[in-house]
């Protein structure tokens, strides 16, 4: 998007001094009325981001990377996509900001200031990977509904807070325990105060792991607005829309947790393969967990023109949801032969890996250089396009670049 | 309170910033003269400074939507929770749209369309095609570049 519109910006000259300071916006501020400041439409500057990142939609805000903006090993807030399904909180105030924990299954209902959890208990940094369910959505065939992600709803930062696990029990989980579903701040789209944007969650056992936190920072700062500040939950791996932001609020369930984007259609895939444009029953659908195996070229960018005997260095990173990528090849010939990366094993469980090579080209002409990650379990990215669903998650198919030696 | 008058409401509390818009416009459409050919960037310049019903090139300038029949209806009930940008990036058959439409209505508080459903879904079928990608599309709009090592 080249957009400009420069009454907004003209505006924003004055509103971005609000934001610089503490976000100060009364809790009477009149009902509907949006502060420019958190909706404005130069969301670069409002969100700190590099202007080449995508806008593809401005309300709700998403925005995404490119391949080649992602080359840093820990992802900064410049390059880091954002997927907001409604309205970025209006006034997160850290210092009067609580989490509750409730549910069916909480033996004892109890709330926490921030000063509280960072106080209580111990604290811990993991590097994760949050890519959104629907990355590379704009090449499924038949065209799935929703933001048309390309590849860069991916992201690996360093996030630091508390496990969930050891505030889930404090408060006390009951037996029947079986999922935990977040509650957070922001706004529905219509504006109805009833209704959640998203509130959506994990079973106990993802919930209980050691890298699922409740995290106040991000890279060492605290987590800028459009990623969840003052408070969010963080579980690497799986589809980014489970790391809930702008949290205040979890409840322990006693069955799936049924909160707005949790049930029908969202975040979930058919149960049983179906042919491209099949229709499935709301019943056949089932929630995506684990995200597939997947990896990005970060380098060089897409168009590289080399000299004749000029090689070629390419690097990357590499995931696999819960699991470990195991190997990295590329082929420079469309699949027919493949060779090895060297590969780095993660900076923690659930951290994206690097990857790289130097690839001799053979001599003048185009190719495209393609790479493909195999996981612990085997499974290799499809160089075509994985099975078809009907809201278009889980597309991991091998990223590939041009180049050409001239 | 009609459009023009909201027009003028808007004008007035804006009068500064519109001033120097205009300016920009000015400049703008001063450039666009100057290099020749239009440019996407530019057109889009003037977009909320003026008309909120300004068409240029075809286009829709405050929403980027394609002029064309069914445009007013789609912008008056599809703009005001998301974004046209959501609309505008999506591609899909009248049915798809319709169980997109039906999807808003049971969960995200749309209206009921009423004879407006067949206008917008038609609309948005023959202004913003299907395109078949198949099982992978090859790369293009590659722009070539040196690599220094």
């Amino acid at each position: 998007m080249k957009r400009r519109f420069f009454i907004e910006k003209t505006a924003l000259a004055s509103m971005t001094t609000l934001l610089g300071t503490e976000i100060v916006l009364g809790a009477t501020m009149p009902k509907g009325y949006t502060p420019l400041a958190l909706q404005d439409p130069d969301p670069f500057k409002l969100f700190s981001k590099d202007t080449r990142m995508s806008v593809l939609n401005n309300k709700p805000w998403n925005i995404e990377a490119k391949a080649h903006l992602l080359d840093d090993k820990i992802t900064p807030n410049k390059f880091m996509f954002i997927r907001n399904n409604g309205i970025v909180p209006e006034k997160p105030d850290s210092k009067t900001w609580t989490l509750t924990i409730d549910g069916e299954s909480v033996k004892e209902k109890k709330t926490y200031t921030l000063e509280d959890l960072k106080s209580k208990f111990k604290q811990y940094t993991y590097q994760l990977t949050l890519e959104c369910g629907g990355n590379g959505r704009s090449e499924f065939d038949p065209p799935a509904k929703g933001n048309q992600w390309t590849i860069g709803a991916v992201s690996c930062a360093n996030w630091t807070g508390v496990r969930l696990r050891d505030v889930l029990e404090d408060a006390g989980i009951k037996d029947d325990a079986v999922y935990i579903g977040y509650h957070a701040a922001d706004i529905h789209l219509s504006r109805n105060p009833e209704k959640e944007p998203i509130s959506r969650g994990a079973p106990m056992a993802k919930a209980k792991q050691d890298e699922t936190l409740l995290a106040f920072q991000m890279n060492g700062k605290d987590i800028p607005l459009a990623h969840g500040y003052p408070l969010r939950l963080v579980a690497g791996g799986w589809p980014a829309s489970v790391s809930g932001k702008w949290v205040n609020r979890i409840s322990i369930r006693n069955k799936e947790h049924d909160g707005p984007k949790m049930g029908g259609t969202s975040y979930r895939v058919p149960c049983k393969p179906v042919a491209p444009g099949e229709k499935v029953a709301e019943e056949d659908m089932c929630i995506i967990e684990s995200m597939p195996v997947k990896s990005l070229i970060t380098y060089p960018m897409s168009g590289a023109v080399l000299k004749k005997g000029q090689k070629l260095n390419i690097r990357g990173h590499a995931w696999a949801g819960e699991l470990e990528v195991s190997k990295m090849e590329y082929s420079i010939d469309f699949g027919s032969t493949w060779k090895s990366c060297s590969l780095d094993g993660p900076a923690n469980r659930l951290a994206w890996q690097h990857f790289s090579a130097t690839i001799d080209l053979p001599g003048e002409g185009y190719y495209e250089v393609w790479a493909r990650a195999t996981d612990s379990r085997n499974e290799a990215q499809p160089m075509l396009l994985p099975g078809w669903n009907p809201k278009g998650y889980l597309n991991n198919a091998c990223h590939r670049i041009a180049v050409k030696v001239a | 309170m009609d459009e023009e008058n909201l027009s003028k409401g808007i004008r007035g509390s804006y009068r500064t910033i519109i001033v120097i818009s205009a300016l920009i416009v000015i400049a703008a459409i001063g450039s666009i003269y100057y290099f020749g050919e239009p440019q996407d960037e530019l057109v889009e310049v003037e977009a909320d400074t003026d008309d909120p019903n300004r068409i240029e090139n075809g286009i829709h300038v405050r929403t980027g939507f394609v002029d064309a029949p069914g445009m007013q209806e789609t912008v008056n009930n599809c703009t005001s929770c998301h974004s046209a940008q959501l609309v505008i990036q999506n591609r899909m058959d009248a049915e798809r749209w319709k169980s997109t439409i039906d999807w808003m209505q049971k969960t995200q508080n749309l209206w009921d369309l009423g004879d407006n459903e067949d206008i917008i879904v038609d609309y948005l079928v023959k202004n913003y095609p299907v395109i078949d990608k198949g099982r992978r599309v090859a790369l293009k709009d590659v722009e070539w570049y040196e690599l220094q090592n």
